[in-house]
């Protein structure tokens, strides 16, 4: 045994330095803990719902005053309204084609019958006719769920943002790949518009660009151009430098080496690319109903704003759809790039040139008839399928509601009384300073003054914003949602990571889970729930976990098979291998998975303040609401961009404190 | 200067120094600092030391050295596909370093071309595409340019698999395609980076035994980097050994095997049969007062190992003779010696 124990220490490396910073963070959470319970009341700076400071006067002013000079700014005039009116003239051609009529024509110029057909096409030839049938399937049950219209405003809307990302991203993330230089360069633009909660692009985009479909594409832009961006660069990298070194020894121009060497190899790359961007996009497009922007998204807001939980289910069915289609293609369509480098073609491949033409010839007769009759250009039937689903939605919350009432209760209340309000009570009444000063420190154990000084910056910035409370209230919701999903994270992750079958079985699930837009996760929930800050916070684990729980296995995996033989050898046990051996080795990708478990939470329980959450997310929605409140939701829109700030620098310095212990450890 | 005489290539004080101000350290006592304490001090790494050699037309220049020893560095300063820190390279009597982004690339599209360790084939074209990459981005008419690589295409002895992708290739299918691409321009000096070394042991002899084919049919001037002393005996006219960035010695096979230039050398040839480098001019001694001179007369370009079984058998000295001139004798001892080494004590 006492064998065991040295192999043990040796594979897991020297302990102090860590135990010491722990011991110094034990030591601060008593003592912040003792002081909060001991001035608790005081400093608390709360603040009602309807009432406003100075600072948020001001920004509503600032607000109305840039609506005022909005035609007389020659800024706003030559460049912002131009930009905005180009903008919604691609996105309206786009809506006249498959979902809007114009003045002139009640209907859209290409009906269902058309875009079915279409999409069918295009699937069939990029990807496989296997997945062209579940398009084909999906969009007509997108027609049968009554919301064939919605559908087709969010798949313009989306596509708009995508041809308009794929357009900047792709060239950006060339020259990102080509100078590194560069890249260092937009790096922490591209990290802070992806960490950034979607929800707080929204108020200062309108601010510049209106509600509508121009604001909703460019909020879109924001968050589907940096995975194009940086999909591409690694794309370019990744090219083997031999290949790029053989063609320059051979007198390639640098052009020459990009067009005919780097652009080839790095194409099924930029392909998966592509699928990221359309996912970020439909992400945003439906959360970007919140300004106004038409399709699937504005039907579930209009539905969680009113509690209607059949119509949310509707509306959330056919996002889902969606996304499991534009997902589906394109994952098609970039496996089937990588086919040109050997001779070996797939099955479905086998599309001869007659059934394309075909194929052709059949999708031009139905884009015809579905511009010239009503019957293929209107879905036929009164979305009896949508009705269905509403009915049974609505039917499975009341037998919930009326039979299981004490279970969701009881779940409400433990976790309300158990975890939600003790944290929540403990932060939000703490003296400000007392709570200032341990995050600070926080900051500077675990990366110096630099970190600290973020950190002091952003609680200043949090505390002149007027809004301390409410992001005490939201950063305790985040604190419990992290913790459930770190928790799961590493059950489950570690469940996967250690099974190659249970992870067959459960990354299809969990990659569909990536891909979902935020808001479907409400619908569920607020079935079960109704409208409370629970329903929010189970909302932000479950969008929040594959992430964490994709990490976490990839970190467990990852573990050298050299490693967990040793320990094997030394007589370990199952439940030593994983906390002795595994679950340490894998600290890095444990604290990364906390990290993003934390700023998707956060994101979604910022949503969240749609279906009754409180906090930030309710005052960034009540701005949208409500012109006088207008200031203050800008106000919560930086408040919460301050706490995201703070918990991505603190959680990622804990990863690389985890790496630096990696490297010691060699 | 007489054209005639001009070495193909003309290396003369190369240096390659990484880190910043590397210019600083090109010939300052700085640079011969052991390398972690030159890294302390300065930042900087030398990579080539000041490198000189000359290499004429049509000859087998191979660079010898361990992994780190600054040999693909080298090669590539010598293309410029990595910028020189200092010193001149003359490539037919053009100054290399001189060149313009423009005139480089010309010499590179005409004449030199380099065979890479690993291969650097690009994945997404056919073996053809491949082997006229180069003239493709000459602008070379397409059908020139594939009537071009099936000639280069069947001298490498890869007819019938033309079509292919490169992964459908064995390795050593690979590296003759990387050796047809070369060859696909009529360059005047290849360069060959470690080319053989991702090679398994049998396929790396074919290989090798196809470069000593193609430079008999071509007669190109190459410059041939490994860390494999075999290889480096086998196939060149001169071996270089370079050591942390410097050349220790340059000579031929014989050269190298009979008188190492110090212990480094020395070290790296111990283990290498003599007998299959050595001729008997470097065994011959002086006949001692009195020894038999009757014996049968052998060449001095004979290769120990061939002249081995017939002294052994002669019972009496072997007299070696360039023409008519007695270099000297050849007994079953110094054969011994060769095979065995010296006698000790």
């Amino acid at each position: 045994m006492a064998n065991a124990t040295l192999v043990h220490e040796e594979i897991i490396a020297p302990r102090t330095p860590k135990s010491l910073l722990g011991a110094k963070f034990a030591v601060l959470g008593v003592i912040w803990l003792s002081s909060a319970l001991i001035l608790r009341g005081n400093s608390t700076l709360p603040l009602d719902r309807s009432s406003l400071t100075s600072v948020h006067t001001w920004l509503s002013g600032l607000s109305s005053a840039i609506d005022r000079n909005r035609n007389s700014n020659p800024f706003f005039v030559n460049t912002i309204d131009k930009i905005r009116s180009s903008i919604n003239t691609f996105v309206n051609l786009l809506q006249d084609a498959i979902s809007q009529g114009t003045a002139t024509r009640s209907v859209p110029q290409i009906g269902w019958l058309g875009v079915v057909a279409i999409i069918g096409l295009v699937v069939a030839l990029w990807a496989s006719i296997r997945v062209a049938i579940l398009a084909v399937a999906g969009f007509i049950t997108l027609g049968l769920l009554g919301l064939w219209q919605e559908s087709m405003d969010t798949l313009a809307l989306t596509l708009a943002a995508v041809v308009l990302s794929l357009l900047i991203g792709i060239p950006f993330g060339v020259l990102a790949g080509l100078f590194p230089k560069f890249e260092k360069l937009i790096t922490p633009v591209l990290d802070f518009a992806q960490v950034m909660p979607t929800f707080v692009y929204l108020t200062p985009v309108t601010l510049f660009f209106l509600i509508g479909p121009a604001s909703a594409t460019i909020v879109t832009l924001i968050y589907s151009i940096p995975p194009a961006l940086r999909i591409t660069a690694v794309a370019i990298r990744e090219v083997p430098w031999s290949t790029v070194e053989a063609s320059i020894s051979m007198g390639s121009t640098r052009w020459q080496a990009l067009r005919k060497v780097q652009l080839p190899q790095a194409k099924r790359t930029i392909v998966v690319g592509i699928n990221q961007t359309i996912m970020a996009a439909l992400s945003m497009v439906t959360i970007a109903a919140l300004i106004d922007a038409p399709g699937l998204g504005r039907v579930v807001v209009q539905a969680l704003e009113t509690l209607n939980v059949g119509r949310s289910f509707q509306a959330g069915l056919a996002i889902v759809i969606m996304a499991v289609v534009l997902d589906r293609s394109t994952t098609a369509a970039a496996a089937k790039v990588q086919i040109a480098t050997s001779h070996k073609k797939p099955v479905s491949r086998r599309v001869t040139r007659s059934t394309k033409w075909l194929g052709l010839a059949i999708t031009l007769v139905a884009i015809y008839l579905s511009n010239v009759y009503l019957w293929a250009s209107q879905f036929p039937g009164a979305g009896l399928l949508g009705i269905k689903v509403a009915a049974i939605a609505d039917s499975a919350t009341g037998w919930i509601q009326l039979h299981l009432v004490t279970v969701t209760n009881g779940l409400t209340n433990i976790f309300s009384y158990g975890l939600i309000n003790p944290i929540q009570s403990v932060l939000v009444d703490a003296p400000w300073y007392t709570t200032a000063a341990a995050l600070v420190l926080t900051g500077y154990l675990l990366k110096g003054t630099r970190l600290a000084a973020v950190v002091a910056i952003c609680i200043a910035i949090l505390l002149v914003s007027g809004l301390w409370s409410d992001s005490m209230v939201t950063l305790a919701a985040t604190l419990v949602a992290a913790l459930i999903t770190v928790v799961l994270g590493i059950a489950v992750g570690t469940w996967v990571g250690r099974s190659m079958r249970v992870d067959r079985i459960l990354r299809p699930i969990l990659d569909a889970g990536q891909v979902m837009p935020a808001f479907v996760y409400l619908v569920p929930f607020l079935g079960l729930f109704g409208a409370t800050r629970f329903t929010a916070i189970m909302a932000a684990v479950v969008y929040a976990s594959p992430a964490a729980i994709k990490l976490v296995a990839d970190g467990i995996r990852s573990v050298p098979e050299s490693i967990t033989e040793a320990a094997i050898s030394a007589g370990s046990n199952t439940w030593q291998l994983i906390t002795k051996v595994q679950l340490p080795s894998a600290r890095r990708a444990i604290a990364l998975a906390i990290n993003q478990g934390l700023i998707y939470v956060l994101a979604m329980v910022v949503v969240g303040g749609l279906v009754g959450a409180g906090g930030l997310g309710y005052l960034v929605v009540a701005g949208f609401a409500q012109e006088n409140l207008k200031g203050k939701g800008l106000a919560a829109g930086v408040a919460i961009v301050m706490l995201g700030i703070m918990i991505d620098r603190i959680t990622q310095a804990v990863a690389d404190r985890r790496d630096v212990h990696a490297k010691t450890i060699r | 200067m007489n054209s005639e005489i001009d070495p193909t290539i003309s290396v003369h004080g190369l240096w390659k120094v990484y880190g910043p101000n590397p210019e600083k350290i090109v010939g300052s006592a700085d640079a011969f600092l052991p390398r972690a304490e030159l890294r302390e001090k300065t930042g900087c790494t030398v990579a080539v030391r000041d490198v000189s050699f000359d290499v004429s037309d049509g000859e087998v220049f191979v660079v010898m050295g361990l992994s780190g020893s600054g040999k693909s560095t080298l090669v590539r300063c010598l293309t410029r596909l990595v910028e020189p820190t200092a010193g001149e390279v003359w490539l037919e009597g053009e100054d290399i370093r001189a060149a313009s982004t423009q005139r480089l690339r010309e010499l590179r599209r005409s004449r030199f071309s380099m065979v890479f360790q690993h291969f650097g084939l690009l994945p997404h074209r056919r073996v053809t595409d491949n082997v006229a990459y180069g003239l493709e981005i000459n602008g070379m008419s397409k059908s020139a340019r594939y009537e071009r690589a099936m000639e280069v295409i069947s001298l490498v002895g890869l007819e019938g698999n033309e079509n292919n992708y490169p992964s459908e290739l064995s390795g050593g299918m690979q590296q003759r395609v990387g050796l047809a691409r070369a060859l696909a321009s009529d360059p005047d000096v290849m360069f060959f980076d470690e080319p053989f070394s991702a090679l398994d042991p049998l396929i790396r002899r074919d290989m090798q035994q196809e470069v000593i084919r193609l430079h008999h049919e071509v007669k190109k001037t190459m410059v041939f980097i490994t860390h494999d002393l075999a290889e480096a005996l086998k196939l060149g006219d001169r071996i270089a050994i370079m050591r942390d960035g410097a050349l220790v010695q340059v000579g031929t096979p014989e050269e190298l095997v009979a008188t190492p230039a110090d212990d480094y050398v020395a070290n790296f040839v111990r283990d290498f049969p003599k007998s299959h480098i050595l001729t008997l001019r470097w065994i011959a001694r002086d006949p001692t007062s009195g020894e038999d001179l009757g014996g049968p007369i052998l060449a001095p370009t004979v290769i120990v190992r061939d002249a081995a079984r017939q002294i052994l058998e002669a019972g009496r000295p072997v007299r070696v003779m360039d023409g008519e001139r007695l270099l000297g004798v050849v007994t079953a001892d110094e054969i011994l010696s060769v095979i065995a080494g010296p006698h000790h004590g």
